[in-house]
């Protein structure tokens, strides 16, 4: 404690430690607690407004019997939380949906780790600099336009038939199917995984995996024993930031999926823009919200390894 | 005990040369100290013994075994480095028991052989603790056992004390020469510290842009530096320049200086090394020269002048601070010291 060494006269009373840090010329005091609320109160103020505020007001439709709008008066109902169970057809969407979460983030993550790994072991300055930002690129390019653009790789006689026309007959496209769907979300999230992951493998030293390697470790054992321990929180969190977005998207599954492309994201985004039905829609967001935190819930034991790591 | 051969070893970093043609040994069993500013290519001649780095030219031996294609994995060598680089995501054991379990050992005999090595570097009981949670002295005690554990064939050191403290330091020395002998591994020292390649080893070799320009005993290396160079950086030294005649050293200022040490042919110039400890003041001694007192050093033990001479030569004298008397600066002294100290060396 540096206080205990300090020879300066303080005219605190001992066992207030904490003063005498901010030295004998202390400004007036501010009480601890006004000083903090003071400091987070823009924070706070703008999560309000900006998250609490629309959240709660979508909690609260999702308890209507019709969206309060016009004369008609509302009544407080239970049943849009019962959709699951009045109508079968939703838990198929739900699972298909997760489905789709699962093998849009296992392949970001197989893509984007090895992806981060080249980026931090095989290059160096300028060339790694230009490489990130083409990484970057797919955030710089509408999302629609992104999507759009795979439809004419992907369709029939689309940009990829052509190129197998050169070597074979037929056609192999596979737009208007999951995969193409999968395909069209891991273009999309790939960037979050190669950046969050990137993070995690250049902070480990060099020597970490040369000391591995002195002591008999060849690089599969390097790779599953020291770099993917150690990347774990990087490949976490990018498996958090992919993994929610992506179940909850609707744009790559309608427009890459056509009529397969029935997902959570597309059902609630119906009754919001087609069916005008603004309860049931908060509902199914916030039963697909309560999924994610019961996912997260159930995983948190291994996250926080992974982040203490 | 193996013997570690480097057969005209070149390498370059593009169009850098770093290492030019080195052929030496590392005999069994000894501790050889690689010493050399940074730029010398003492890291990258450790590197390529350890196979992290794959030389453009010449051969590397470990015993009887040409390793030179071998990776590093295949090479069965122990290496410490600088930043301990002990896995941070392990425990002190598992991170001892990681090389073992590359060799296939597991188990009971795993655990008896990491105990045996916890016990050998003091960190008894230690075993379950995080890296996290100990002092740098004890992570690179454990680094130490990690790489002693998998009984490799030769020892690495890349400068493996140089993020301690002093103090520590001289602890983690007089441990690491312990455990050499114990083990009689044979041991290469990466180090840039010259007093703790006097210390620790039984050969130096001196590292100067990419060739070794001296190898030998400490003492030897001290006592007889071949190049200025040598001289200079194990060490310090006065460096006198004049032109051979009748044997001895014609300085710019007529003064002749003696030396019992064989000199170039007369009329070539010659430099003459003299460590600071062997001047003396002294008005009888065979070699002479009347020097000003510019500043004076007190560092307890050891008092340290610089002077200058009248044509303006800098030199350096140290005394044993025996009687606590210390020369004035601004004073004029005379200078004496002993032809075996005056050492020709090759500039």
């Amino acid at each position: 404690m540096p206080n205990e060494a300090s020879p300066l006269p303080g005219p605190q009373s001992p066992g207030t430690g904490l003063h005498d840090l901010r030295g004998p010329h202390s400004p007036r005091k501010i009480p601890g607690w006004a000083a903090t609320t003071a400091l987070l109160l823009p924070a706070y103020a703008w999560l309000t407004l900006a998250v609490f505020l629309p959240l709660a007001t979508m909690f609260v439709f999702s308890f209507l019997n019709k969206t309060p709008m016009g004369q008609a008066p509302v009544e407080f109902t239970l049943r849009h939380y019962r959709a699951f169970i009045d109508q079968g057809y939703l838990v198929r969407i739900a699972w298909n949906t997760l489905v789709m979460g699962f093998w849009t983030t296992l392949i970001c993550a197989v893509l984007g780790f090895f992806a981060a790994l080249a980026l931090v072991r095989c290059t160096a300055g300028r060339q790694r600099e230009t490489l990130l930002v083409l990484i970057l690129l797919p955030f710089w390019t509408n999302g629609l336009v992104r999507v759009f653009s795979w439809t004419m790789v992907l369709r029939e006689n689309g940009f990829l038939d052509s190129l197998w026309h050169l070597v074979g007959d037929g056609s192999i496209s596979f737009l208007y199917s999951r995969p193409a769907i999968v395909l069209g979300l891991v273009h999309g999230y790939l960037p979050y995984m190669i950046l969050t992951c990137y993070i995690a493998l250049i902070t480990i030293d060099d020597a970490v995996i040369e000391a591995a390697q002195s002591l008999g470790a060849r690089w599969g054992t390097v790779l599953t024993r020291i770099l993917i321990p150690l990347a774990a929180p990087g490949l976490i969190s990018g498996a958090v930031l992919t993994f929610v977005p992506v179940i909850g998207s609707f744009m790559e599954p309608r427009i890459l999926g056509g009529k397969v492309g029935m997902t959570l994201g597309t059902v609630i985004e119906d009754q919001f823009t087609q069916a005008f039905n603004w309860p049931l829609g908060a509902s199914l967001s916030f039963t697909l919200l309560a999924v994610v935190l019961a996912i997260f819930a159930t995983f948190s034991g291994v996250l926080k390894r992974g982040a203490a790591a | 005990m193996t013997e570690v051969h480097i057969r005209s070893i070149a390498k370059s970093f593009g169009p850098v040369p770093v290492l030019h043609d080195i052929t030496t040994q590392f005999a069994p069993g000894s501790f050889t100290s690689l010493l050399g500013p940074s730029g010398s290519g003492k890291t990258t001649l450790l590197r390529i013994v350890a196979g992290f780095v794959t030389p453009d030219r010449g051969a590397v031996t470990i015993g009887t075994r040409d390793v030179t294609a071998v990776p590093v994995w295949g090479r069965n060598i122990g290496m410490m480095f600088q930043s301990y680089a002990l896995f941070p995501h392990m425990s002190v054991a598992r991170n001892i028991a990681f090389g073992l379990e590359r060799r296939g050992i597991r188990g009971a005999e795993a655990r008896a052989l990491v105990d045996q090595a916890l016990e050998m570097v003091r960190l008894t009981g230690f075993g379950a603790r995080s890296p996290k949670e100990l002092s740098g002295g004890q992570q690179q005690r454990v680094a130490l056992a990690r790489a002693l554990v998998i009984k490799p064939s030769v020892l690495l050191l890349d400068e493996p004390l140089s993020a301690l403290d002093r103090r520590l330091r001289q602890d983690m020395q007089v441990e690491l020469l312990r455990i050499q002998r114990e083990t009689g591994l044979t041991t290469i020292f990466v180090t840039h510290d010259q007093e703790e390649a006097l210390t620790l080893s039984d050969r130096i070799a001196i590292l100067d842009r990419g060739r070794i320009v001296q190898s030998g005993k400490p003492a030897e290396i001290y006592e007889r530096p071949q190049t200025r160079f040598a001289a200079e950086f194990l060490g310090d030294s006065n460096f006198l320049t004049g032109t051979v005649e009748q044997g001895g050293v014609r300085l710019a200022d007529g003064t002749l200086v003696q030396s019992a040490h064989p000199l170039p042919a007369p009329g070539a110039k010659a430099t003459l090394a003299i460590r600071p400890e062997k001047l003396q003041v002294s008005t009888t001694a065979p070699n002479r020269l009347t020097a000003r007192i510019v500043t004076v050093i007190y560092a307890g033990p050891v008092l340290s002048y610089l002077l200058e001479t009248l044509d303006g030569t800098r030199l350096k004298l140290f005394q044993a601070n025996r009687d606590g008397t210390i020369l004035a600066q601004g004073a004029t002294i005379t200078l004496g010291w002993s032809p075996e100290h005056a050492i020709p060396v090759a500039e």
